[in-house]
């Protein structure tokens, strides 16, 4: 036997936290989408952890649903960052604080 | 003997993950924020691995590490040098608090787990060797989550018109690129 699933737990509120202090600090859309990533993954990592806890494969079915909204919104997410630089606009998040384009 | 390598395995795939992780959030170069991504969600498939999520872990190689930062790294090399936003937003006040929401939220949910430690959280479920396999997977998608499994199709769709229709150059897009050939 590994860990107990409190550590598994540990680590993803640890990956979380790095998350949120990337997306919060960061300027770079590249950046905030990554460190979004990293914020998916941790919450996934505690659905497959308490999915092991109570024996139910829920959790697990639940990280993979997550996986393709994920993979979803980096598609639509780099599409508008790609859309941004081709209008010659900055790439900087504090930039952008109206919606006219 | 098989105890002490789990815990060896585990140990190094969350210090990976953790480090990893760390690096994406505070690269400067966001190409090598991208590669670290890629080695953090490595190491995470390690650790579902261990928590016999054979399947998840599989999908999140392939999936996540393969197909979607491929997307990425290509988005970043497309922009090049524009990809260098200045490093953090706002003033040191702004910077501040939100080192202080993060390092909050973590407080709580640390908290949290720690006090369930002991008892609720110990007593893992015995499992089969199928947990987690693919077959167990696929009936469950295909029997009690069908639904989701049917919207997260559609959802795919949509984001794929969406990235398409992002994609497209606009008329006045088109015109401005012409007037520029065009001396």
């Amino acid at each position: 036997m590994g860990p107990d699933i409190p550590w598994y737990l540990a680590v993803s509120s640890i990956l979380f936290a790095i998350g949120v202090g990337g997306v919060l600090l960061r300027r770079s859309p590249l950046i905030v989408l990554l460190s979004l990533e990293i914020m998916l993954n941790a919450a996934n990592l505690a659905f497959v952890g308490f999915s092991r806890l109570h024996g139910e494969m829920d959790g697990q079915i639940f990280a993979l649903s997550v996986m393709a909204v994920a993979a979803s919104e980096v598609c639509v997410g780099l599409g508008l960052i790609v859309a941004m630089a081709r209008r010659r606009l900055d790439l900087d998040v504090d930039a952008f604080t109206e919606l006219r384009g | 003997m098989g105890n002490f390598l789990t815990w060896v395995v585990w140990l190094l795939a969350a210090a990976a993950c953790l480090g990893t992780g760390l690096r994406v959030v505070t690269a400067a170069n966001p190409f090598s924020s991208a590669l670290s991504l890629i080695g953090n969600l490595a190491s995470l498939a390690v650790l579902y691995l261990l928590a016999s999520g054979e399947f998840v872990a599989a999908a999140q190689v392939l999936v996540y590490a393969g197909a979607v930062m491929v997307m990425f790294l290509f988005v970043i090399a497309y922009l090049g040098g524009r990809a260098d936003a200045p490093w953090a937003g706002g003033t040191r006040l702004i910077q501040a608090a939100a080192v202080v929401a993060a390092v909050s939220l973590l407080a709580v949910t640390l908290v949290a787990v720690g006090l369930e430690a002991g008892d609720q959280l110990s007593n893992e479920a015995e499992v089969t060797r199928a947990f987690g396999s693919p077959a167990g997977i696929g009936e469950l998608f295909l029997t009690d989550h069908l639904l989701a499994f049917e919207i997260t199709s559609i959802v795919l769709l949509v984001a794929a018109i969406g990235g398409v229709v992002l994609g497209m150059r606009s008329q006045s897009e088109q015109d401005a690129d012409r007037a520029e050939a065009a001396p």
